[in-house]
């Protein structure tokens, strides 16, 4: 079938990331500093606002077909709500789509994220640059598994 | 490796339609993700999938939200979906923020204020974003809502900030407009300026408890009404509601127009003609994508010998004139089989 071969020249479409507050933690500010700056490195990115529920933040995931989700928590809670995040990911056949976690998480912590699925979790203290680049690496791998059918 | 970029040209030729649609129809929301995601670029679809989904659509209620930016769109769109819900509506929302022209990215913030029924399996939301496309944002999310159509959601309402071109073409390709405005941003002569004041069917003034409200109202009412001399044309005089979205009053007053209006329009014949227009505006965008990508192909061929000479103003509309020549002979030698 009749694909457009002449049309190689469009842009390309930008990485598109979700950038959430899970549970009852009204702290935004880094949140809307890792938004920001997602922004400003040409994502697309859909900031949902706090206090959202797992089941808030995967269909949104789902909905805006997104490439990555980033999730802040600063409440303590992180290893609860992640959990019931990718539980819900799952259920809705979500998942594909790779999760960071930022937020006061206490390094001890962190592994046991990663076995929840956390792909990455970044710490007080990170670098802007390195969020960005392991964003971008984890888009990059999503949308290429999609084009090898995975 | 080839690059990403390239590599997603051949995207849709990756996707098994059929199944996609049918899981997309019985509700599954990631398969409406990606279904949407595709009608981002939609020349690139095999040309009977978007007839067969734009077969399927054409029974919705499609309605455009328009207004400056902070003047309530998205509450007020938050609160409608509440409203339209408890009517029993499935309501879908395609709602456009504009793209950073720097870097490409964007921040879209409308969903954000629409999470009043995000666990609704009634209601879907997606965020779009301007990208700096020639015509590609009116095309993308016209090509979405021919899919939330085709889908059965009752209404479909499309959020866009501004009055530019791109506006304008979706505005006309809608069955109804709502045009948010609210107190403090004019006066009377703002309001009887051409453009805004002449697209909507329905007036929305928010934030009415701000002090203001009355003397807005009036300014308005009065750029509404019928001039001796007006070209507004058929039966439908435009409606100004108050409304404060966050405080959730003149919502429902909001909800019970917009159902008149689709009423009307259907009871005239009217609301086919709609669907009619939005088809040849994306026939028209679809058309004008092409050939700008032609001209954009022709250009990068020549770029390096063209910068100076143009740059030198020599023959800038001989050079214009041999690009276009060009872009038509790309476009004959790589037409769709």
């Amino acid at each position: 079938m009749a694909s457009m071969s002449s049309l190689q020249y469009t842009e390309e479409r930008p990485f598109k990331v979700i950038v959430a507050k899970l549970g009852l933690d009204g702290h935004d500010r880094g949140a809307k500093v890792i938004a920001r700056a997602l922004k400003d490195a040409g994502f697309e990115v859909v900031y949902t606002g706090i206090r959202q529920t797992p089941e808030q933040v995967a269909r949104a995931a789902i909905e805006e077909d997104a490439d990555v989700i980033g999730v802040s928590i600063l409440s303590g809670a992180h290893i609860h709500h992640v959990r019931l995040l990718m539980e819900k990911l799952s259920e809705m056949g979500g998942s594909d789509i790779p999760v960071v976690v930022g937020g006061t998480i206490p390094i001890v912590d962190v592994d046991e994220l990663k076995r929840l699925g956390v792909r990455d979790v970044f710490l007080p203290g990170e670098s802007l640059g390195r969020i960005v680049d392991v964003v971008r690496k984890l888009a990059e791998e999503k949308r290429r598994a999609e084009l090898s059918g995975g | 490796m080839r690059s990403l970029a390239e590599a997603e040209l051949s995207l849709s030729e990756k996707v098994d339609f059929k199944q996609l649609l049918e899981s997309a129809a019985k509700g599954n929301l990631r398969s409406i993700g990606r279904l949407l995601t595709l009608m981002e670029n939609p020349y690139r679809l095999p040309p009977e999938v978007f007839d067969g989904i734009a077969r399927m659509a054409g029974k919705a209620h499609i309605i455009g939200v328009t207004g400056i930016p902070g003047a309530g769109k998205s509450t007020l769109i938050s609160k409608l979906i509440t409203e339209f819900r408890r009517r029993g509506n499935r309501v879908a929302v395609v709602a456009i923020d504009p793209s950073s022209p720097l870097s490409g990215g964007a921040l879209l913030g409308d969903r954000l204020r629409m999470q009043e029924k995000a666990e609704d399996p009634g209601v879907f939301i997606r965020s779009v974003s301007t990208r700096g496309l020639r015509g590609g944002l009116s095309l993308a999310a016209l090509s979405m809502v021919e899919v939330l159509d085709a889908l059965g959601y009752d209404k479909v309402i499309i959020e866009t900030v501004g009055v530019g071109q791109a506006e304008t073409d979706i505005m006309n390709a809608v069955h109804t407009v709502v045009v948010v405005t609210m107190p403090g941003v004019g006066d009377d002569i703002q309001a009887l300026k051409a453009g805004v004041m002449e697209i909507g069917n329905i007036y929305v003034l928010n934030k009415s408890d701000l002090p203001g409200a009355q003397e807005a109202f009036e300014y308005i009412s009065f750029a509404l009404s019928k001039g001796e001399l007006g070209q507004r044309t058929g039966d439908w005089s435009p409606r100004l509601i108050r409304a404060s979205a966050v405080m959730g009053s003149g919502v429902e007053d909001v909800a019970n127009v917009i159902d008149e209006h689709i009423s009307y329009l259907r009871s005239n014949g009217l609301a086919y003609e709609k669907v009619a227009a939005r088809r040849l505006t994306l026939v028209r965008l679809m058309a004008e994508r092409m050939i700008a990508d032609s001209v954009e192909r022709a250009l990068q061929v020549k770029i390096n010998d063209l910068k100076e000479r143009v740059a030198r103003a020599e023959g800038i509309l001989e050079i214009s004139a041999e690009l276009a020549d060009a872009a038509c002979k790309l476009m004959s030698s790589t037409k769709p089989k």
